[in-house]
């Protein structure tokens, strides 16, 4: 590709980027670089401007300005190939998404059937290695609405998987979750992270940012107001609004 | 919308009265609900006239089943060639291309606004001096035109069903959008939409008889003649409206039992 630029090892590298919805600013100017192997948390008020971030690196939303590259490829570039970039970028939504007319193997297998046209036979033996590893070896025959909340997830993080993306986005994967499902999504997302996948997670799980978390970015209004390690962040936060932002949700 | 029970009035005189008057409630299973009175009645009627008065309830029902057989004929190659347009309108209705978008639109908004007796005669007279249709091509134009609209607005409400988060999950993959229409939304739509789809087939059986006019010798039409023949006015129209009756009764219990399905099992 024309703008491969591969001189950093930063697998996102988000530069000063602002997207606007009609007169209303949801992010504003801001820059984040994510490396290889590093998992990074976003947390902030809502309507801060986190999923909005995180939307514009796979470009389901579109930066207004601003520049961001996945492994040296640029997304921003409006005649670039972001259907190929997306095959390296897995995603996970707060709503789970699945495809409710197919199964859980279906849902997993259908992403490098259809769009890496990789043999059946390779895609379903795939498919079942990813159930099993997310803990649903057992689920591959049902429907996401014969599944609960937490195992629906699980199957979402697979189908992302099954694409064997360099990186992954979360857009607070636990939040429509109950309580006692949160723990099976989170020890899914440790073990990826011990894995070595870059990820970028939007997301108010400490438990989870303490454990796996290089970098904690603190958001609010639109801009990125902090930046640090999460005992930095949480423990000694240098900003006032995030002290207050902790204040409330700890 | 649920009857209130009210204190000191007498129970049995109040029934639940469901929204959608063309679809049967199946849960209103009682012996004698209206759609058992009607379709075992009108049923009964169409099997015993004959029996009972073979002249001239016999005579009818010989001359009748042509005229079945064509209402038959227009009905389902209407709807097939009126699904295909309104799969086509819908998709171009939801389209971010501004002339398709346009096209598809203005084709939903001059369709619904003429009457389909008047869109039968403009196809058929009016078009007529340019290119001579056959009587039952020209039928089944108008109809599939005509209901290829409405079929738009269903596949295009039905399109727009589907949560936003199926696309974005399908582009999330690395889909582009056609494969995420093709594998995702329109086996999604096709859940939502076939009880309406259903109800738009029903509607085209009836209107189907709005062909008679231009001599296309549908059910209506084979009736009329034989009561021109015989002057047996009430008789003849008595056994065409019974059978029609029987055909729709039939069909929305299948829509509505169909809708119960897709609403018990929905995925």
């Amino acid at each position: 590709m024309a703008d491969k630029d591969s001189a950093t090892p930063s697998r996102i590298r988000i530069e000063k980027v602002s997207k606007s919805f009609g007169s209303v600013e949801a992010v504003r100017n801001a820059s984040l670089t994510v490396n290889a192997g590093e998992v990074v948390l976003i947390i902030g008020p809502s309507g801060s401007g986190k999923s909005t971030l995180l939307r514009c690196v796979n470009r389901l939303e579109t930066a207004t300005s601003g520049e961001i590259y996945v492994d040296g490829d640029r997304v921003t570039d409006p005649q670039g190939n972001i259907r190929q970039i997306r095959e390296e970028v897995g995603m996970v939504f707060q709503s789970f998404n699945l495809f409710p007319h197919l199964t859980a193997l279906d849902n997993i297998a259908l992403g490098p059937r259809k769009v890496k046209g990789l043999p059946r036979e390779h895609c379903y033996e795939q498919a079942r290695a990813l159930l099993a590893r997310v803990g649903l070896a057992d689920k591959e025959k049902s429907y996401p609405d014969q599944l609960s909340g937490g195992q629906q997830q699980r199957v979402a993080i697979a189908r992302a998987l099954a694409m064997e993306p360099k990186v992954m986005l979360f857009d607070e994967p636990t939040s429509a979750l109950d309580p006692e499902m949160i723990k099976e999504v989170l020890d899914v997302m440790l073990q990826l992270a011990r894995e070595g996948m870059t990820m970028l997670v939007v997301s108010h799980e400490m438990g989870f940012a303490r454990a796996a978390a290089d970098l904690v970015v603190f958001m609010d209004n639109g801009e990125i107001i902090e930046t640090g390690t999460p005992a930095d962040v949480f423990d000694s936060p240098r900003e006032e609004r995030t002290k207050r932002f902790l204040d409330h949700i700890l | 919308m649920a009857a209130v029970d009210q204190p000191g009035t007498k129970p049995e005189t109040r029934i639940t009265v469901s929204d959608g008057a063309l679809i049967p409630d199946r849960a209103e299973g009682s012996l004698l609900s209206a759609w058992r009175i009607s379709f075992y009645g009108a049923l009964g009627l169409v099997v015993l006239l004959p029996i009972i008065s073979p002249h001239p309830y016999r005579e009818i029902m010989r001359y009748l089943p042509d005229g079945i057989l064509r209402t038959f004929q227009v009905t389902l190659i209407s709807i097939f060639f009126a699904l295909i347009i309104g799969l086509f309108t819908g998709l171009g209705r939801i389209s971010r291309n501004i002339l398709i978008n346009r096209i598809s639109t203005i084709y939903v908004e001059v369709i619904r606004g003429i009457p389909l007796l008047v869109q039968l005669f403009y196809i058929y007279f009016a078009l007529g001096r340019f290119l001579s249709l056959d009587r039952l091509v020209a039928a089944i134009l108008a109809m599939s035109v005509c209901y290829g609209a409405y079929m738009g607005e269903i596949f295009r409400a039905g399109i727009q069903a589907v949560p936003k988060g199926q696309m974005e999950a399908a582009l999330a993959i690395g889909m582009s959008r056609s494969q995420a229409l093709r594998l995702v939304i329109l086996p999604q739509t096709a859940r939502i939409i076939l009880p309406p789809i259903g109800n738009e087939f029903i509607a085209l059986l009836k209107d189907s008889s709005l062909v008679s006019i231009v001599a296309v010798s549908d059910l209506l039409r084979r009736g009329r003649e034989y009561a021109a023949t015989t002057f047996l006015y009430f008789e003849a129209y008595t056994m065409v409206a019974l059978i029609y009756l029987v055909f729709t009764l039939f069909f929305s219990k299948l829509v509505a039992i169909m809708e119960e399905r897709l609403n018990t099992h929905g995925r």
